[in-house]
């Protein structure tokens, strides 16, 4: 008889695997990117090739470097690559963009340990650091290809009133017809992204839900105008950040509660800092701030176990 | 409507459901173990050279927790010796050549009832364990506290593969019924609840049929999710009943009982034939017929696999149980147990670990774990050594059934994990009493 394998229990596996979660991500990131090449023009495509490229290119040195195991092949590094080229506008100078991407990979991720380890999320942290550094060439707003260029400023400034523009219809907030960063302004592809992830099981939707709603609630209730609350809800970087950020594995709450906790609080920094900050958006603050408060929650959220005591 | 506790989803694969089993003819010989149950080894009664045959006591029962065992062939005694088994520990076998002729020994005679006292005695006598797979001594839990009033009959079968459970409620429910009404007469049972997952449709329908003129009787249809047939998540979802930590169904009201288990004790009260064989379910990848069968206790898993076609690849791991919780021998020589529903055969695809990578955090097996505990936070407890952060986490309700890991994409060992949680808060407990009872004692 051939000598037989031992091993503890559980034998089988659900062939779930980090590379297919992220594969799933870059899936339903997809309609926004086309969607953003087709709003933008395809200077879009170099952008989101360029920060891709750096990101992974900077996680494969930084393994070599560190002489750790590469784990490029996990595609984490492709998804935040993607998602921080699909929060910049489509003007931003490549170099820059780069920096960016490096920035996310190397500071935000690899020194702390790698994937699983960050406790902010990489492309909001570099959007930040991006909007300090190179806060001229973040803050220029491109205006759709085809679209007569009404006003040089997006939307959200319009509706801080400190430019003067007319506000898109709402049709056109829908397909993304406005002023805004790459992969931020089609709701319609970013919705339909989120739902795929949904469905795939890769995110729930208590933090895109509780997110979204919450800000248009507290907008509400702080303006008194539905108008405002809807505008301020579909534009800025609201659902990219509450669909693809707000549910990062690594710098949010595992559980469901938790999960609900978190988008509530991102919906209240957001709206804050949109109707009182000198900010024009606030998603990337709130996420990042709501980050940082994330072993907190799921600490205070954490549910007691069946014939256990409250933990 | 209770909301019914998570699980996961893990593949059916019951590839041999609806196949009737097949008696096994009696292998050159068997190994029966002493230690086949929860509890104190039995203590072998027959010397070598001993002619035995089918049903003859061969180990008494050691103790209040233990349970005897019996001949499950007839033939010569050839061998008592101390073999190790899958938890470790060494415990006699006593190896039986047969004779071929699987003469019944004249002991065997239907037990006569009519007090409690005699029920439980037969339990005792038939060497009935939980058939399930736990293997607790089954008279134990029937000889149950005041207020017990509940009876759960388990027939979720929730593992993948294994039919065993599926085909004793389709070919054995009369017994099953039978089983419940002697409950019923003798330690007061009020309410019986049978619980099927519904991916087996012909044994709920057989089930419910026969149950049709009993009102203290229902089926309860429950979701095909692992792991549904675990005793405390069955308790909550059949009655919304919580076991607390470190209690026993019965301080809930309820005994949880396996449907085969609840056969094989009708089966005993009409022919007193003891347990002395099993029906198995033979799967896995490498077996060529997968099929059911019902196998003398003791017969080598390698002559059951023979019996089924042998392997149609070369097998590198092979299971007592099923895939989730059953456990993998070092050798096909290992005996069919009690307690042994399914044995499982796989080569070397299904056999290989998957490689593990860095935690993602990404929450699946927080929220698909039936108990409700943080695998993730544990096993950051458990490296950095901290009994006192495992004992808030509260690691010790864990009941091992590897939900965390099935689901784990980065393929971490977090039931492993658990295991050892388990043992370092154990430590650190005992360390704790200790040390408070030293300073009480100043």
């Amino acid at each position: 008889m051939n000598k037989l394998k031992v091993s503890v229990s559980p034998h089988i596996h659900s062939g779930v695997t980090t590379q297919k979660i992220m594969l799933d991500v870059i899936i339903a990131l997809l309609p926004a990117a086309v969607a953003g090449c087709l709003i933008f023009g395809a200077r879009s495509l170099l952008v989101i090739l360029t920060s891709v490229a750096a990101a992974v290119l900077a996680e494969l040195l930084f393994c070599l470097a560190c002489k750790r195991e590469i784990t490029i092949y996990d595609l984490s590094a492709v998804v935040s690559g993607l998602i921080l080229a699909l929060s910049l506008p489509v003007t931003m100078p490549l170099w820059q963009v780069a920096v960016g991407a490096v920035f996310a990979i190397i500071i935000v991720k690899c020194i702390f340990g790698g994937i699983g380890q960050n406790f902010a999320n990489p492309a909001v942290t570099a959007r930040v650091f991006m909007i300090i550094a190179f806060s001229k060439t973040v803050a220029a707003t491109a205006t759709p290809k085809g679209v007569d260029a009404v006003s040089s400023a997006t939307p959200l400034v319009i509706l801080e009133g400190t430019a003067k523009g007319e506000l898109p219809s709402i049709i056109d907030m829908l397909l993304g017809k406005r002023a805004g960063a790459i992969g931020e302004t089609c709701v319609v592809a970013l919705v339909i992204g989120g739902l795929y992830l949904m469905i795939k099981r890769v995110i729930s939707w208590h933090t895109p839900v509780a997110f979204i709603a919450s800000t248009f609630i507290f907008i509400l209730i702080f303006t008194g105008d539905p108008k405002t609350a809807l505008y301020h809800t579909l534009l800025g970087g609201l659902f990219i950040g509450a669909i693809f950020m707000a549910t990062d594995y690594s710098t949010t709450p595992t559980n469901t509660m938790g999960k609900v906790v978190f988008g509530i609080g991102a919906g209240f920094i957001t709206s804050v800092i949109r109707i009182w900050g000198s900010l024009p958006e606030g998603v990337s603050y709130a996420i990042l701030l709501m980050n940082i408060l994330t072993p907190y929650i799921e600490k205070l959220t954490r549910k007691k176990p069946l014939g256990g005591d409250k933990a | 409507m209770l909301k019914m506790l998570k699980g996961v989803r893990v593949p059916h694969r019951k590839n041999t459901y609806l196949s009737v089993p097949k008696e096994m003819p009696p292998p050159k010989s068997v190994t029966l173990l002493c230690s086949m149950h929860i509890g104190k080894p039995a203590v072998p009664i027959v010397k070598i050279g001993d002619s035995v045959r089918v049903g003859q006591l061969i180990a008494e029962q050691n103790g209040f927790i233990s349970s005897p065992v019996h001949a499950s062939i007839s033939g010569t005694v050839k061998k008592i010796d101390n073999v190790l088994i899958s938890s470790g520990a060494y415990v006699p076998a006593v190896t039986i050549e047969s004779d071929g002729l699987m003469e019944k020994h004249e002991s065997v005679t239907p037990p006569v009832i009519n007090t409690k006292e005699d029920f439980i005695a037969a339990v005792k006598a038939s060497g009935i364990v939980g058939l399930g797979g736990a293997g607790f001594p089954t008279y134990v839990k029937l000889d149950a506290k005041e207020g017990v009033d509940t009876l759960i009959i388990n027939g979720a079968e929730c593992e993948p593969y294994i039919t065993s459970d599926s085909v004793t409620l389709l070919s054995k429910g009369e017994d099953i019924v039978e089983a419940i009404g002697l409950m019923k007469n003798f330690i007061g049972i009020k309410k019986v609840i049978i619980g099927i997952e519904k991916n087996k449709k012909e044994a709920i329908e057989n089930m419910k049929k026969l149950t049709a003129g009993d009102d203290d009787i229902t089926v309860k249809v429950l979701p095909s999710s692992y792991p549904q047939g675990a005793e405390k998540v069955l308790i909550y979802n059949t009655t919304g009943k919580i076991v607390p930590a470190g209690k026993l169904p019965a301080d809930v009201g309820c005994i949880v009982c396996n449907c085969t288990t609840a056969a094989e004790i009708a089966e005993y009260i009409k022919t007193g034939m003891p347990l002395v064989k099993k029906c198995v379910t033979v799967d896995g990848g490498a077996v060529k017929e997968p099929k059911n069968l019902i196998v003398p206790i003791g017969t080598s898993l390698a002559d059951v696999f023979e019996f089924c076609g042998g392997f149609s690849e070369e097998s590198e791991k092979i299971l007592y149980g099923g895939p989730m919780m059953g456990i993998s021998v070092p050798s096909a020589d290992a005996p069919v147990l009690k307690n042994t529903n399914a044995i499982l055969a796989f080569g070397n695809a299904e056999s290989t670990a998957p490689k593990t990578t860095a935690c993602i955090h990404c929450g699946r097996c927080v929220n698909h774990c039936p108990i409700g505990l943080v695998p993730t936070e544990i096993e950051k407890a458990y490296t950095a050594g901290s009994g006192e952060q495992l004992e808030k986490l509260q690691v010790n309700l864990c009941m091992e059934c590897g939900c965390c890991s099935y689901i784990c994409p980065a393929k971490r060992p977090l039931v492993q994990t658990n295991k050892l949680a388990k043992a370092t808060l154990r430590d650190y407990i005992a360390k704790k009493q200790a040390k408070a009872k030293e300073e009480s004692g100043k």
